[in-house]
C-alpha cells in the first residue's frame, strides 16, 4: 500500500507521452540487468560465500544441542535452527538496502539531490523504482546459488507449509522489503539536518544486527527479563520494526507464529511500513524546505 | 633490523599523529569496533542461558569460553591494527600502479606493503579483550600455571603470525590477479572459522573441515591453541597443539614469504 502512496505522489509530467515513465523504468531495469550479468561468475561465487558464516553458526548450535541434550531450544530443534538461518538469508535479500541511506545522505551533501527538486520526478518514487530494479536483478541471478544451497539442505526443513501460510510468507517478505526501504530512506533523509549520518547509520545497523534476528531467533529472548513484570525482551522486540526485516518471515514459514499472534504481528509489520513511509515523506518535505544546495 | 624497527616506529608515530588530528573520528572508530564486539558478546551470553557448555564434555563452559573469546579479540585487534589497513591499500596500489613506487625504494617490499599503516583505534578491542581475559580467568575453577602464562603471549604471537601470513598470501593473489576487490570479504569468511572452539567441528562434515583448517590452512590453531593453554590444564594433547602452532606459524611465514616474492617477480607494472 505504501508502494502505491510513494509512487502516486510523483506528479505526472504533463508534456511527456503516456507510458514514458514505464519505458524509462524498463530501460533502467535492462541496464541494471546487463551490469549484473557482466560479472555473473563473480556474483554467484560471492553469493555462495555469504552462506559460509552460516556453516559456523550451524556447528556452534549443533555443539550447544549436544551439550544440553535437549530436543529443542526456545521451540527450535537443531534442524529448525539450520532452516531458520537459511530463511533469514531470504528475508535479508528482501529487506537489506545496501547503500540506500548513505546514498541519499551523500546526494544531500554533494548537492546532486537538487536535480530531483527541479525535475518533475519524485525522489522517493525514483529511489523505489531503482531499488526494485536492483532487487529483481539480484533475485534473477542469486536464485541459482540460493536454490543450490536450499536443495542441499532440504532435509533440515519441515514439510512445505499450506498455501495460506505461503501466501502470508510472501506478503511478509514484500512488507519487509517496504519496511527496509522506508527505514533506510528515512535515515538517509536525516542528512538534511546532520550532513554526516554515518554514525547514525552505524547505530541503526548495530541495533538491527542484534534485534532483527539474523543472529538468533527472537523467540530465544522470551526468557530474558526487561525489569517490567510479565514483559520479556521478546515482547518488546515484537513491537519494534527490526525483527520484521529478518526474523518474522522466517518464523512464519517454519510455523512458529500462528493464528491470532500471526495476524497481530502482520498488522504490526504493516503498521510500521505505514509509519516509516509517512516519516520518510515528512522528512523529505521538511528537509527540502530547509535545504540549501552545496556544490556546483 | 634496527633500521627496520626505527622505520616502523616512524610509521607508527605518523599514523598516531594523523589519528590524533581527527580525534572525534578516532573516538568514533573506537566506539564502532567496541559496538560490534559487544553485540557478539551479548549473543554469547544469550547462548549460555540455554546451555552450560559448548559441545558435550569439551570443557568450554561459560568462563573458559569467554577466555577463548578474549584471546580472539586480542589476536584480531593486533592484526587489524598493524597489518589490515596496509593490506587494504595494496589492492588500490596494484590497480593504480602505486606499487611501483614501493618497489624502487631501498626497503623490503613486503615490510613496506604490510606495515606502513597502523590503525590505533583497533587496539580498543584488544584492551577489552585483556580485561575480559582477566575477568574470565579469575572466575574459572582451573587456574593456569606460570608455564601457561609464559606460553600464552608466545602463542598469541604465533596466532598473529599465521593470520599475517594469510594476509600476505591474499596480497600475493591481489598482485597476480591485478584486481581483488573481495580480498577483505575472503579474509572475513576464512577467519570466521577461527571464531569458535575447534571441538564444534565434528561429525561427517565437521571432521574434514577441522582437518582442513588445522593442517592445510591452519586457521583453527590461531585462537584455539593459546585459549586452550590458558583455559585448560596442560595435558599431552595441549603440548602437541603448542608444537603444531609453533610449526604452523614458522611454516606459514616462510611459505607466504616465498609466494609473495614469486608474485612480485611476476608483477608487471600497471602504469606506463
Amino acid at each position: 500500500m505504501s508502494l502505491v502512496s510513494a509512487a502516486d505522489q510523483a506528479p505526472p509530467p504533463a508534456a511527456v507521452p503516456p507510458f514514458a515513465g514505464l519505458r524509462i523504468w524498463f530501460t533502467m531495469l535492462a541496464i541494471c540487468l546487463e551490469e549484473r550479468l557482466v560479472y555473473r561468475g563473480d556474483f554467484i561465487i560471492g553469493t555462495l560465500m555469504r552462506f559460509l558464516p552460516i556453516v559456523t553458526q550451524v556447528f556452534l548450535w549443533t555443539a550447544v544441542f549436544n551439550a544440553t541434550s535437549k530436543a529443542d531450544i526456545a521451540g527450535y530443534s537443531r534442524n529448525d535452527i539450520v532452516a531458520y538461518y537459511l530463511l533469514t538469508m531470504v528475508t535479508r535479500a528482501f529487506s537489506s538496502m545496501p547503500g540506500l541511506a548513505g546514498g541519499i545522505a551523500r546526494s544531500v551533501r554533494d548537492g546532486s539531490v537538487k536535480k530531483y527538486l527541479v525535475q518533475p520526478v519524485d525522489y522517493v518514487g525514483y529511489l523505489m523504482a531503482a531499488r526494485i530494479a536492483h532487487k529483481l536483478v539480484y533475485y534473477l541471478v542469486a536464485i541459482l546459488p540460493f536454490a543450490g544451497v536450499f536443495y542441499v539442505c532440504r532435509s533440515y526443513f519441515p514439510p512445505v507449509p499450506d498455501a495460506g501460510t505461503i501466501a502470508i510468507y510472501v506478503l511478509s517478505l514484500v512488507l519487509s522489503f517496504l519496511l527496509g526501504f522506508f527505514m533506510e530512506a528515512t535515515l538517509g533523509m536525516l542528512g538534511f539536518w546532520f550532513l554526516e549520518v554515518s554514525s547514525i547509520i552505524f547505530a541503526y545497523m548495530l541495533v538491527q544486527y542484534l534485534l532483527s534476528g539474523h543472529m538468533f531467533p527472537i523467540d530465544m529472548l522470551a526468557d530474558i527479563p526487561t525489569g517490567i513484570a510479565g514483559v520479556s525482551a521478546a515482547d518488546v522486540v515484537r513491537w519494534l520494526p527490526f525483527e520484521y526485516t529478518a526474523y518474522f518471515p522466517a518464523a512464519v514459514w517454519l510455523g512458529k507464529i500462528q493464528g491470532a499472534t500471526l495476524a497481530r504481528d502482520l498488522a504490526i509489520e504493516a503498521g510500521w511500513v505505514v509509519v516509516m513511509a509517512v516519516a520518510c515523506r515528512i522528512a523529505w518535505w521538511r528537509g527540502t524546505r530547509r535545504y540549501s544546495a552545496f556544490g556546483g | 633490523m634496527n633500521r627496520y624497527l626505527s622505520i616502523l616506529a616512524t610509521f607508527a608515530r605518523a599514523c598516531l599523529v594523523r589519528d590524533m588530528t581527527f580525534r572525534a573520528n578516532f573516538l568514533l572508530e573506537c566506539v564502532t569496533s567496541l559496538g560490534w564486539m559487544s553485540m557478539n558478546l551479548a549473543f554469547y551470553l544469550l547462548i549460555f542461558t540455554f546451555t552450560s557448555e559448548i559441545g558435550k564434555n569439551t570443557g568450554w563452559s561459560k568462563e573458559p569460553f569467554f577466555a577463548f573469546v578474549a584471546t580472539g579479540l586480542i589476536i584480531n585487534s593486533i592484526v587489524q591494527a598493524l597489518f589490515m589497513p596496509s593490506a587494504e591499500e595494496l589492492t588500490e596500489m596494484v590497480r593504480t600502479g602505486g606499487l611501483d613506487a614501493v618497489l624502487v625504494q631501498p626497503l623490503d617490499a613486503q615490510f613496506m606493503l604490510s606495515m606502513h599503516r597502523v590503525d590505533f583505534s583497533s587496539f580498543a578491542n584488544g584492551l577489552v579483550g585483556v580485561g575480559l581475559l582477566g575477568w574470565a580467568v579469575s572466575r574459572m575453577d582451573y587456574q593456569p600455571s606460570p608455564v601457561a602464562w609464559l606460553l600464552y603471549p608466545l602463542l598469541i604471537l604465533c596466532g598473529v603470525a599465521i593470520l599475517y601470513s594469510l594476509i600476505i598470501m591474499l596480497a600475493a593473489a591481489t598482485i597476480l590477479l591485478g584486481r581483488n576487490q573481495s580480498l577483505y570479504d575472503f579474509w572475513f569468511y576464512l577467519t570466521n572459522f577461527s571464531r569458535y572452539p575447534a571441538e564444534i567441528y565434528s561429525g561427517p562434515w565437521g571432521g574434514p573441515i577441522r582437518m582442513l583448517c588445522t593442517f592445510v590452512i591452519p586457521i583453527l590453531l590461531v585462537v584455539n591453541v593459546p585459549a586452550r593453554v590458558i583455559a585448560m590444564p596442560l595435558s599431552g594433547e595441549a603440548w602437541g597443539l603448542v608444537a603444531a602452532a609453533l610449526i604452523a606459524a614458522t611454516a606459514s611465514l616462510l611459505i607466504s614469504r616465498l609466494v609473495f616474492q614469486a608474485a612480485l617477480a611476476k608483477y608487471r607494472s600497471a602504469s606506463s
